[in-house]
This record gives C-alpha cells, structure tokens and sequence, in this order.
C-alpha cells in the first residue's frame, strides 16, 4: 500500500500560486528528493503536507487517511516526523529534554501524572528516556545529552534535530535541507546517518537538498520544482541529464 | 598598578574558593540544624542578650529597623545578628556536617518522602519558632510564604509559559472572594449571609475545601481570557489579561452582596502558620512535579518555537490553556490563604499595586525557576518589610535593586534552574561544587 499519496495539491498565498497540481507518491522504505531552485515551493509543500499550511485545492492521504484539515501536532503522531530548513530548536531545553519532547503523544499518564509524580508517569518517563538515548547513541550526540542544545556545534544541532524527529516514530521522515550550511565532513556524516536511519529503521525518507551530491547519491527518485510546478522526475540519471533541469539550474544554453 | 590588581583578584578567587571549600561538605540537614540551633538560641537568651548590647527588644527582622531607625545602634544590631544567627549557624553546621552527612547517606536508602518529610518537619520547626516571637513576624511569615505560592503561580504563565499575563491579581481575588463567601456563608453569623449553617468546629477540615474552590473559581475565570486571547500571539494576551484584571475588580466593586468596594471581613482566621506552610509546600510540590514532567516542559517547547513544538506532536493549544488555568488555580488558593490570613478583603487591594510586586518577585528571582519563585518573592517581601523605615525611599530603593538585576542578570536571579529535591537533600563531599 502507499505510503504517502499526494493528488493535484495546489496552494495560493493570496493571489500568488505557490504550488500548482502538485502529486507524489512514496512506498515504504523509499527515499525521494525534491530540488528545485529558491522560491520555488519546497518547503511550501513540506508545510502543506504537514498542517502547516492548508492547500487550497487536492487531497493528502497517510496510508490512506485524510490529512487535510488536520492540526500539526495529529498529523505529527500519525506518523510524518519532520525537520526544518532553519533548525528550530529550543533554545533554553538540553539535547535530552529536545528528544524527549517528541514523545509526547506517546505519554499516557496525563495531569494527574504530571502533577502528582505517579509511578506510571516514573515508568513512562524513563521508557522515553531510554528511546531518547539509543537514539542519541544513533546520532553520535549522546556525550552532550545534558547540555543546553545552543551550545553544541552545528553539526551535532542537526542531528539532535533529526533525533527528534525520531523518537516520534515516525512512519516517514522528511528533512528539509539536512545538510544546509554544513562543512564537507559534516555533508559526509550526516549522508552516512541519513543512509543509517533509512538502512536501520526501515523508514521512509523524503528530502528536500540543494547540494545534488546529497540527492543524487541517496534518493531512488527525484522531483524537480520550478515555480510550483514539477518539471521532471524520475531516477537521478534521468534528472541530470534532463535539459529542462539544467535549463531551471543554470539558464539556457543559447548564444546569439 | 596591575600587580596589584592582579594579586586583589588572584585574593580575591583564593577567598572565595576557601569558603566554598569549607561550605561544600555541608549537607541541607546541618544548615537546617544549625538554623535551628540559632532560633533556639534566641528563643531562650535572644530578649536578655540585645538587653544587654543596649537594645530594646530583639531585633524583628534581622535588625534593620534598628539600623535604620537608629543608627547609633548599628553595631549593637549587628553583633546580635552575627552571635545570634551567623556564627551559631556556620559553626553548627559545620560540626554537624560529618554527622549529617552519614544520616543523609542513610536516608537516601529510604523512599525520598521520608527524607523530604524529615526536612520539611525541621524547616518548619525553625519558621515556627523564629515568628513564635512576635506577632509581626507571624504575620511576615504568612504573607512571604502567599507570595512564593503567587510568584510560583505567575512564573508558570509568565516565565515557563513565556506569555505575558497581567491577570493574576484578578485570579487571586476570584479565589480570595469565592472561598470568603464560602467560609462566611456556612461557618460564620454574618449580616449578609445570615447565620451559619454549618457547625463551627467542622470548618477547619473543610477550609481546604474553600481553598479548592476558590482555586476553581479562579481557574474558570482563566477560562475566560484564555479562549480569546491564545488566539492571537505575543502582546495580545497582556492587554486582554490587563483588562480581565480592572474587570473582575470593578465587578467585585458593584457586587452589593459581597461588600462592594468596602470589602468582606471577619473571615474566619483559619489560615494560620501551619495550614499556610503546608498548603504552600503542597502547592510548590505539585507544581515543580508538573514543570519537570514532559507534559510542563511542552510549556517550553512551546515558548521557544511553537511550529517546533506542533511538529513534534505537542497540543499546543491544549498545553498553553492547561497551563494557564494551572497557574490560576494556585493563584486563587493563594488569594484563599491571603483572606483568611488577613481576615478582610478589598477590590483595591487586587489592583495594579499587587500585579507590580507579584511581576517583581517573579523578574527579581528568575524565569523559569522554582528556586527563582522561592527566592524572589522572599527577597522582595522581606525587603519591603525590612526597609518600612525607610518610608518613601522604600520605593526608590527596591525598584534600583530591580534594575541592577535586570542588567547584570536579565532573566533575574537563578532563572533555568530544576528545582531537584534529590540533588538537593543528598549527602554532600568536599569535592562537590
């Protein structure tokens, strides 16, 4: 069964079309890319898909439940967890705290719990400390699991980030440029951790990458974007190759 | 010049490192202990000892009426302040470290309760006897403990929730109100409510009962800014909840049954040491259990990236008005405790006046902070007693000390800080920091 099944989704922002009869279809276990230039609609359609935003028009389906209408956080525990381009952290929580967090859902033991410290709220909070720190070791970034999450190096911020992402258990990741800002040793090791999480949980994974080193060396398919608009997709060769690609990329190749 | 400067540091690091050393080992039970020691000291000799240093009576609050009012009696108020307090305390509890320390290793092999119940018997021990001197210092007590419960209530929403709510003064005395009309309606002959319908002696064990209520009511009053205002984001929320705070006082204010703007007296005075003590430490429990599960840290989530927050599956909405009514809730039973500790009751008194010090106790003592609360509303409550003499400078000087805070430390005094009470009662070694 599908995944995640995307058909004709089209976004207005006021009178300007931001995205336009977009469709995407994942399987489980796929990795899929997104590339297109800036401004063109990636991360429009990351907030469409996960409540963010409402489309204007089409319809979103989970495994074959409806999305649209849903807040962030329903469609967050069905299963789509998610990173943002700009790394939204928090700024005055530890790393352990951020993974944590992402648990939420998933805790039973509601206000009584909270507030009166019941051995069910104990269990559950250590059960999720326990995810939280396998999935820190995953990351490499367990030695800073009490510490302020700001005061880390960048590398290492995203990939508490993606670690939370995580401990949501989600069914489909979706990392919104992981390796923006990154220097080449970094690139290498958040490819590799991309390659870990999908070898090792088995997920899904859909991404948003300007560096087509990244896309072209993780992704089975590949969409490309321009103005709201697909333009291409199909495997990597196909997309490099794709005339209309290079063209959005690198203008057109016409001397007078 | 810089030599100097240099060795007046290097001094300066080596004296502060000495007195960590011989301030590390020492675990909360000596502390406790020696306060103990010390309160018993002035219990038996403190009279006949500031007799003899000159002094009418025993300093009240540390001396600094006397200090103020007279200063050629500083020295005297001083050296009570140090033999009294300061050198039984050091010593004591200095002695006692190693001791303590051997009881406090023994008691970690208990449930936590047992060691908690045991530091909360002493710290109580030593509050009841130190105001067991006079009558203003019972008093003195009673309100600081109510102002930790408000401050504590007002940091959920203004610290650890990040919004900015004006309305607490209005949530206290929705508490403050509903649980005087319950008390004064079933327990008391009152000219309004007629006589009382409930036998007297039963009212004590139904006190917590008014308290709950009036928390309740607080908490529906809540209700009724938050629907509206978390809407909307940012200084919405200070506006409307500034504005809920003149409107429950002027309804209060055309309330004829309830005394209007003359106010409700006679309550009954059941709001004593203990029952305040309790109800406070009760309150602080319950609420430090709240602020370190995962549930209250989504307050922090929340505040410092909502979108992230929403994305990892936190109800934001639902957290953000929990919180709030939370937070309410404690503010009214502590509006509860105020009436009945004071036994009469205005609208002016719930006004801009006690929003103003509630706002400082809570920046003054840190956001985002149990220790920060405790700390906070001590600091400026003490300090407005301390510096009465003082009349109108009172107000120049507290507010200075605010600002000074606010640039060296602008999240207050101990903001970010766990309030961990197992870190807290454990034994302690040297080596510790």
């Amino acid at each position: 069964m599908t995944l995640l099944q995307i058909e004709k989704m089209t976004h207005y922002f006021g009178g300007l079309r931001a995205v336009y009869n977009y469709g995407l279809s994942i399987e489980p276990g796929q990795i899929r890319g997104l590339i297109g230039p800036n401004g063109s609609g990636k991360t429009t359609i990351f907030n469409l898909i996960t409540g963010i935003y409402q489309p204007t028009e089409g319809q979103i389906l989970l495994e074959g439940k409806q999305l649209n209408g849903r807040s962030p956080h329903d469609i967050a525990s069905m299963g789509i967890g998610r990173t943002f381009q700009n790394m939204l952290l928090w700024r005055h929580m530890t790393v352990l705290e951020h993974v944590k967090m992402a648990r939420y859902s998933k805790l039973t033991y509601g206000l009584v719990g909270a507030f009166f410290g019941t051995s069910r709220r104990h269990r559950e909070e250590a059960e999720s400390e326990q995810v939280a720190f396998k999935l820190l070791k995953m990351m490499r970034v367990d030695q800073y699991a009490d510490q302020i999450v700001l005061n880390l190096p960048y590398g290492a911020q995203r990939r508490v980030e993606m670690a939370r992402a995580l401990a949501m258990e989600p069914r489909i990741l979706f990392l919104d440029e992981p390796t923006a800002g990154m220097n080449p040793d970094e690139l290498v090791q958040m490819m590799d951790i991309i390659r870990k999480v999908h070898g090792e949980l088995g997920l899904a994974i859909f991404l948003i990458e300007h560096r087509m080193r990244v896309v072209m060396e993780l992704c089975e398919r590949i969409q490309t974007l321009v103005f709201g608009e697909v333009i291409a997709e199909g495997i990597p060769e196909e997309i490099q190759n794709n005339p209309k690609v290079i063209d959005a990329y690198l203008g057109k190749e016409t001397v007078e | 010049m810089e030599s100097t400067g240099d060795e007046l540091s290097i001094n300066g690091k080596l004296k502060s490192s000495r007195v960590r050393e011989f301030v590390a080992p020492i675990p909360l039970l000596s502390w406790l202990l020696g306060a103990l020691v010390a309160v018993a000291l002035e219990h038996y000799i403190g009279t006949s000892f500031a007799q003899t240093l000159g002094l009418r009576k025993a300093p009240m609050l540390f001396g600094f009426d006397i200090m103020l009012k007279q200063p050629t009696l500083i020295h005297s108020a001083l050296t009570y302040l140090v033999l009294i307090y300061f050198l039984p305390i050091i010593v004591v509890a200095r002695l006692s470290a190693a001791g303590m320390n051997g009881l406090a290793a023994i008691l970690i092999d208990y449930p936590l309760m047992l060691t908690v119940l045991i530091h909360l018997g002493m710290l109580y021990a030593i509050l009841h006897w130190w105001s067991n001197m006079s009558l203003y210092r019972a008093d003195v007590l009673r309100f600081t403990l109510i102002a930790v419960l408000l401050t504590l209530s007002l940091n959920l929403i203004n610290g650890y929730m990040g919004e900015f709510s004006c309305s607490h003064p209005g949530f206290m005395a929705l508490g403050a109100y509903a649980s005087s009309v319950f008390t004064l309606g079933l327990f008391a002959d009152d000219r309004v409510f007629g006589p009382a319908l409930l036998p007297q002696w039963l009212g004590p064990y139904l006190f917590p009962v008014a308290l709950v209520l009036g928390g309740v009511v607080a908490a529906v009053g809540a209700l009724a800014v938050a629907i509206p205002s978390f809407r909307t984001r940012g200084d919405y929320l200070a506006i409307i909840s500034l504005a809920f705070m003149f409107i429950v006082k002027s309804l209060i204010e055309n309330l004829e049954f309830v005394g209007g703007p003359r106010g409700l007296g006679d309550q009954p005075g059941w709001a004593n040491r203990p029952v305040v003590f309790v109800t406070v430490v009760l309150g602080i429990w319950i609420i430090n259990n709240f602020v370190r599960s995962t549930l209250g840290k989504a307050l922090n989530a929340v505040r410092d990236n909502e979108m992230a927050a929403d994305a990892m599956t936190v109800d934001t909405r639902q957290t953000k008005i929990t919180a709030f009514l939370f937070g309410a809730f404690w503010a009214g039973v502590a509006g509860g405790l105020y009436a009945h500790a004071l036994r009469y009751i205005n609208p002016g008194s719930f006004g801009i006046q006690m929003l103003a010090e509630g706002l400082a106790m809570v920046y003054f003592g840190g956001l985002n902070s149990v220790y920060g609360s405790i700390v906070g509303a001590c600091s400026i409550s003490l300090l407005g007693e301390m510096l009465r003499p003082l009349e109108l400078f009172k107000w120049i000087i507290i507010p200075l000390l605010l600002i000074l805070v606010m640039i060296f430390r602008p999240t207050g005094l101990i903001a970010f800080r766990e309030f961990d009470v197992k870190k807290l009662v454990r034994p302690k070694q040297a080596s510790d920091r």
